[in-house]
């Protein structure tokens, strides 16, 4: 092979808690690959070091809750050949969008002593609601195996590995007796996108749904197995309210309930 | 063997065959208790099978229950089918390293496990042959599957009791087990008494029977052994009439019957994972970062994901209804026209697992009931 330049990667945040940018420097065994692989152009959790753009792959965290996110995101769109969104903030518009349930300026007053210092907007809207996006990794967090797998998969030119089925089929694939089944446990995985290996379901816990929906998710057909098993309508509502309530199969269901 | 012998094995005498087994160096796998459900895993001994347990299915239900004596196989089906072991939900195909601009493609070198089944049902028996002869009677034999299951002792176990969602009567293929065993087991309590009729499949299954201390069953004890099975065939929780079923299905394809099911189907593609017959696979290429070393991965995958039928230009399944007539249709149907039996030996795990209670042989009925396009 051709000696290459190194891609450029740059990594972006914008209304997040910084978990998923963080599950890159959890890659621990894998960190010193990837930067032998990459050069690592912006990465704010690691260091403060900027390489100017434009940069080959952008991994944008956070969703877009500020004037100011809007016109950033356009700058970083307009500077990276790829980007990546990563986690539910990114791809769903995070928890913070409960706010595009409520009015954003009732908060405001409450919250802050001087609310005119405060500058948002009245929602919380995923990436690609403003710019392109190229791929989006689901999850809250996002699966760190996940993201070195994206990362892979360009830099060796091939198709990721990263099904958006149920994670049912994980859950099965391990080997796990279904929680709904064998305890009537309300369960979001026949709906939620696949990729965090079952983890809940491994510990005998419902899902809760951090990967958001899975690709044609029937979510009217798992409310009504859920009411059977005793669920409230408000259960139900807030269930598909989470870290993914602005995923539209998601923010729909939850407007039938509660 | 001339004739079908029985012997009876006393309860108190069965953890002798673990160390028959065990000598022979079998990985013996078998029912157990975990997660709220009996699952098939390791066994170290008679200890580890569900004593005194059963399991109580219905359609999107199971319940673990305890039994009013100590059976040790007083269950029904187990959440998963034994093609866990026979057909690993992943598995490494191949592997290659890049040298000097070329690739060098690697043979597995892994050894399977020789597999002990202890417990396998009639309906889990026939699913093996059917899945024989989709892994290796075709013009292709599937390497992999082939070494699991041509070295596993099969201890099959006759079904005392049927469960909820069973309907191996209907489908002929239980729940006596008639071959494809190595030994095959009835177990038999009744007042102080407690233990099993014993059915030699194999010479195999005769050596290993030495082992144990035995003695031949009187004819009273093998009228007993009838007289359980031909109860158990009474009681199936579920029927399915399978009357003229190929031609059932293949004229209603635009049944409005398909819709009422897709509305209620999650395409979670549980009931295909469960099923064991089901054998549809994927296959994943990964790298390692520096694209020297490659790996190729056979995934369990469903009839039920996107991915499944995708070709250029999309899915070709994109609905609901389409994926699910798709999995009926072939399971029932084409199934036959392929590979000359039905794909269903009823089971019933697909009903029981199904998180919405979707159940086939009410979704037959149903279109039974309500045929409205006759020969169009």
């Amino acid at each position: 092979m051709a000696k290459q330049r190194k891609p450029k990667v740059a990594v972006w945040k914008f209304s997040s808690c910084d978990g998923c940018q963080l599950s890159l420097l959890d890659c621990e065994d894998e960190l010193l690959t990837v930067a032998g692989a990459v050069e690592i152009a912006n990465f704010p959790e690691a260091s403060r070091a900027v390489v100017k753009g434009p940069y080959d792959i952008s991994l944008v965290e956070g969703s877009i809750t500020t004037p100011h996110d809007v016109e950033r995101i356009q700058e970083v769109r307009r500077e990276s050949d790829f980007l990546i969104t990563i986690g539910a903030c990114a791809t769903a518009g995070g928890i913070q969008a409960l706010r595009n349930f409520s009015n954003v300026q009732e908060f405001i007053s409450i919250v802050y002593a001087t609310p005119a210092y405060i500058s948002t907007l009245a929602t919380s809207t995923p990436i690609r609601s403003h710019v392109r996006v190229d791929f989006e990794l689901h999850g809250c967090p996002i699966n760190k195996y996940q993201l070195l797998e994206v990362i892979n998969a360009l830099l060796n030119g091939r198709k990721p590995n990263i099904p958006a089925h149920s994670v049912c089929v994980e859950c099965k694939r391990r080997g796990l007796a279904c929680v709904l089944v064998t305890h009537g446990t309300p369960c979001l995985g026949p709906v939620t996108h696949a990729g965090c290996g079952a983890l809940c379901p491994a510990y005998q816990r419902g899902c809760y749904g951090c990967f958001g929906p899975m690709e044609t998710p029937n979510t009217t057909a798992l409310a009504a197995q859920w009411k059977h098993l005793g669920v409230s309508e408000q259960d139900l509502m807030r269930a598909f309210r989470g870290f993914n309530a602005f995923a539209e199969p998601f923010r729909q269901e939850s407007e039938k309930h509660g | 063997m001339d004739k079908p012998s029985n012997f009876v094995v006393e309860r108190a005498a069965f953890p002798q065959l673990f160390a028959a087994l065990d000598t022979r160096g079998y990985t013996i796998v078998g029912p157990t208790v975990r997660d709220g459900a009996i699952v098939y895993d390791a066994l170290r001994g008679v200890d580890d099978l569900p004593i005194g347990w059963t399991d109580a299915q219905d359609g999107g239900v199971y319940r673990l229950a305890r039994r009013a004596d100590a059976a040790l196989f007083g269950y029904n089906t187990s959440p998963h089918a034994w093609k866990k072991f026979l057909y690993p939900p992943a598995v490494r195909l191949t592997h290659a390293r890049r040298e000097n601009g070329a690739w060098r493609v690697m043979e597995n070198d892994d050894a399977p496990p020789r597999y002990a089944f202890l417990g396998v049902r009639a309906c889990d028996l026939a699913a093996i042959e059917i899945q024989d002869k989709v892994f290796l009677q075709g013009a292709y034999q599937d390497s992999i599957y082939a070494a699991r299951r041509e070295p596993a002792f099969i201890l099959a176990v006759n079904c005392a009791q049927a469960g909820g969602t069973c309907f191996c009567a209907s489908m002929g293929t239980g729940p006596r087990a008639t071959q494809g065993f190595d030994l095959a087991l009835t177990e038999i309590l009744e007042a102080e008494q407690h233990y099993f009729l014993v059915q030699v499949g194999t010479e195999r299954g005769a050596e290993v029977l030495n082992e144990l201390a035995h003695r031949q069953a009187t004819d009273e004890e093998m009228a007993r052994a009838e007289k359980i099975l031909l109860e158990t065939a009474q009681h199936m929780g579920r029927t399915l009439d399978t009357r003229d079923l190929k031609a059932l299905l293949y004229q209603n394809y635009e049944h409005p019957h398909w819709n009422a099911v897709a509305a209620r189907c999650l395409a979670c593609a549980n009931c295909t994972l469960v099923c064991p017959t089901c054998f549809c696979s994927t296959m994943e290429d990964v790298t390692d970062l520096s694209g020297e070393n490659a790996e190729r991965w056979r995934k369990w995958d469903s009839c039920f994901t996107m991915d499944f039928s995708y070709i250029h230009g999309g899915s070709v399944r994109q609905t609901h209804r389409a994926r699910y007539r798709q999995w009926l249709t072939h399971k029932l149907a084409t199934w036959i026209d392929q590979f000359g039996t039905s794909g269903c030996v009823g089971c019933g795990r697909c009903i029981t697992w199904c998180p919405v209670a979707i159940d086939l042989t009410a979704e037959v009925r149903a279109l039974r009931d309500t045929e409205t396009i006759k020969g169009a």
